[in-house]
Parts: structure tokens; C-alpha cells; sequence
């Protein structure tokens, strides 16, 4: 029997292959790779395009992934998806995004944080709930 | 009749609350499956991250990225995950209770804190209460998608390598089953490698291009897949939650109907007793 190498691709929400190939190829940055088995440690980021698997059976697999990471070890090889394409500008423009939803959440009020005033709501909740309780066992026993 | 026809109204609106709650609660039911089968389908993505990132941990690589150095501790970062919507019992107040202590703790030691929150809740409460928010997401909706995170957790990221914040915490609930949901605060930087005594040799990674763009960018996504962990985590507990609230929402209900319709049972009595007797009373006097 041919030696094998054991393939696992996933993506952040969902496995999408898990299984035993003779051979696989992914688009890495530098170019295309192929990984047979006990290729030596390998740690590269992938380009949007085709990961193909050789399967034991003669089959060929293909799958696409829009970037990602890819992990090579003796016996394993791991290729982490991207949901979407990434780019640099892209993530940067969603952190802007996400800080001037903040800043908007922080308008006028200060940054310090008033843990009396927090708590004494939390308290105020945690007592409302429990005199539910109390009526609610009350009744209960009147019946 | 003017108290019976009050009690049969009020009998009424109560029915049709108890037709939205249960409504509400089978809804709840059906989507939080679809989330637990969420968490499932992310659960292998998570764990074959934490294994390359371990194995990365265990390489002997020239370059040390800073995610991996303990730093001495001056200020922290909290990614406060909680739901959109209320109605789901106590489980955001739990878990701002937990913080509240957590944090407080932490200001005690002289350590400044700064929060990036997920969800309306969270983002409302420490609204409301101070905090220093940096970052802020909310209506992801009940499909969160790894893309609505990466803005939020890049503000964080970025504070942490310009030397803002020497570690980085997440707060969200645990899915421990449909009745138990356990706040839970982890640290996610700097990393905590795990031990696998078969790396224990000296080895490294052939990098390609570089071992910096190709570690920044896998941590990055380790960071990220945890936090979307925890967001999916979440939203499973909150559905759990509602599903329970709900389901004791009905119930009281039906136990207010009994009540009401008993009072009703006797006031209708009562009037008709009144009734005869005056008949009977009038009856005599002619």
C-alpha cells in the first residue's frame, strides 16, 4: 500500500474534509505547493484558489478556499479556510468601524467606570427576581 | 356583573401573553439547536488551530512573536461577548456580575482596564455605567459570521502589539447544557501553550515567506476563531436561557388563569346568589 498522509481542512465554521491522501496541493503564497507524505514542517499562508487531494483510491479532490493557513507536519497536514478574502486595508477599515461604534456608545459619559452605580443595578434586578420567586411559592402554597 | 366582565377581560389579555411566551419559547427551542449544531460545526476549526498553534509554540523559531511573551501587567483588554435581545432570564446579568467582580478586582491591583463589547447588552450596560469601550459590534444576528469579528478583535490585537494592553480576556457565557449556562472569563493573550511531550525535540518550521507575516497572520486567526467560539457559544446559552424564561413565563401564566378564573367562577356565583335573594326579598314584601 502506498504511503499515505492524513488531510484535515476546515474553515472557522465548518469541517469541510477529513480523510487519508497520497498527495495534496495548495496555492501558497510563493506558488503552488505539493505536499507528499513525511514532507518536512511546513508553515505557509495560501492564496485564494484550488486545494487538490490525491486519494488513496486514484480519486482527485478539489477545493476552493479564498486564503488561509497551511500546516504541514510528518503525518498530518492541516489547511485552516478563510471565509473570505482578507486583505490588509480591508481589516483595517473594520477596526475603524468597530472604534467609531465605540466612540459612539461612549458619548458623553466618562470612561470610568462606576462599579457602585453598576452593581446597585445588578442588586436591584437580582432582588426583583427573587421576590418573584417568594410570591411565586406563596401562591403555590395556598393552593 | 361589572367585576366579572373585568376579570374576563383581564383573563383575556393574560391568555394572549401566554400564547406570545409560549411562542417564544418554541421559537427559542428550535434556535438554539440550530446554534448548538453551530458550535459543533466550529468546534473542529478551534481544534486544529489550537493544535498548529501549540505545535508553533513548542518550535524553536528564531523569531518570538510578541503573543507568546508574559509582559508585566499595567493594563488589560475584556471582549465582552452578550446577546442583542432580552428576555433571556438572567444570563447578561450574570455575567456583567462576574465581570463587575473581575474587573474590580483588577483596578484594586492599579490595573486599567479596557472593554470592547459584542452585542446591545453588553454595549448598553457599560454605556450606562462607565468603562472605556475601544470597539463595538452589535445585531450580528443568530448566524454570526467570523467577518463581523475581525474589525473588533483587530482594535484589541493592535493595542496589544503597540503595548496598550498586556493581556487580553473574553468574557461569555459556557453552554453547559439547556439549564446551566456558567459565566466564564478567559484569558486568550498572552497564549498559553500546551504541552506535547512528542515535539519535545529541537525542530522548526520551514516558513514560507517569512516566520513573521506567516505567525502574525495564523494568531491573528487563533484569536479570532476563539472569539467566534465564544460568540457562538453564546448565543446557544442565550437561546437556552430564553427557552427556559419563557417555558416559567407560560407556566405563571396558566397559574394566574386558574386563580382568575376561579375568583371569576365565584363572583359570577355570588351575583346570581344576590340575585334570587332579592327576587325572593321582593317576592315576600308583596
Amino acid at each position: 500500500m502506498a504511503m499515505t498522509i492524513h488531510v484535515d481542512i476546515v474553515s472557522a465554521e465548518t469541517e469541510i474534509f477529513s480523510g487519508p491522501a497520497e498527495m495534496v496541493f495548495a496555492p501558497a503564497v510563493e506558488g503552488e505547493v505539493g505536499i507528499a507524505p513525511r514532507h518536512a514542517p511546513l508553515l505557509t499562508r495560501l492564496k485564494p484558489g484550488e486545494v487538490r487531494i490525491q486519494t488513496p483510491e486514484g480519486e482527485e479532490l478539489s477545493f476552493y478556499v479564498s486564503g488561509g493557513m497551511l500546516e504541514v507536519q510528518p503525518h498530518v497536514v492541516t489547511v485552516l479556510s478563510d471565509l473570505a478574502e482578507r486583505a490588509e486595508d480591508l481589516d483595517e477599515a473594520a477596526a475603524l468601524e468597530a472604534k467609531r461604534r465605540a466612540e459612539e456608545a461612549m458619548k458623553d459619559r466618562s470612561a470610568e467606570m462606576d462599579y457602585a452605580k453598576a452593581q446597585a443595578e445588578l442588586a436591584e434586578a437580582a432582588a426583583q427576581l427573587r421576590a418573584i420567586e417568594r410570591l411565586r411559592k406563596r401562591s403555590g402554597r395556598s393552593h | 356583573m361589572a367585576v366579572a366582565k373585568e376579570i374576563r377581560t383581564k383573563i383575556g389579555s393574560i391568555r394572549n401573553t401566554q400564547k406570545i411566551t409560549k411562542a417564544m419559547e418554541m421559537v427559542a427551542a428550535s434556535k438554539m439547536r440550530k446554534a448548538q449544531d453551530r458550535m459543533r460545526a466550529a468546534r473542529p476549526y478551534a481544534e486544529k488551530m489550537r493544535q498548529v498553534v501549540s505545535h508553533l509554540a513548542m518550535a524553536h523559531a528564531e523569531y518570538h512573536h510578541p503573543f507568546m511573551e508574559v509582559r508585566e501587567v499595567k493594563r488589560i483588554g475584556i471582549v465582552i461577548v452578550s446577546s442583542d435581545r432580552g428576555l433571556c432570564g438572567g444570563l447578561n446579568a450574570n455575567l456583567f456580575r462576574t465581570l463587575l467582580r473581575f474587573m474590580k478586582e483588577k483596578e484594586e491591583q492599579g490595573v486599567g482596564i479596557d472593554l470592547v463589547t459584542i452585542g446591545s447588552k453588553a454595549a448598553g450596560f457599560f454605556g450606562r455605567f462607565g468603562g472605556n469601550i475601544t470597539g463595538s459590534v452589535t445585531h450580528l444576528g443568530d448566524t454570526p459570521h467570523v467577518t463581523d469579528l475581525i474589525g473588533t478583535i483587530k482594535v484589541m490585537l493592535d493595542a496589544y502589539n503597540e503595548g496598550g494592553i498586556d493581556e487580553l480576556y473574553l468574557a461569555f457565557n459556557v453552554f453547559v447544557n439547556s439549564m446551566t449556562q456558567r459565566p466564564t472569563i478567559e484569558r486568550m493573550l498572552p497564549l498559553q501553550p500546551a504541552e506535547d511531550e512528542e515535539l519535545r525535540h529541537h525542530w522548526d518550521y520551514i516558513y514560507e515567506p517569512e516566520p513573521k507575516p506567516v505567525m502574525d497572520a495564523l494568531l491573528e486567526r487563533y484569536i479570532e476563531s476563539l472569539a467566534y467560539q465564544g460568540v457562538v457559544e453564546n448565543i446557544a446559552c442565550e437561546m437556552a436561557a430564553r427557552m427556559v424564561a419563557m417555558k416559567s413565563a407560560s407556566d405563571n401564566a396558566g397559574k394566574l388563569i386558574d386563580e382568575l378564573e376561579l375568583i371569576y367562577n365565584k363572583a359570577r356565583q355570588a351575583a346570581i346568589t344576590q340575585e334570587i335573594s332579592e327576587i325572593v326579598g321582593g317576592a315576600a314584601a308583596v
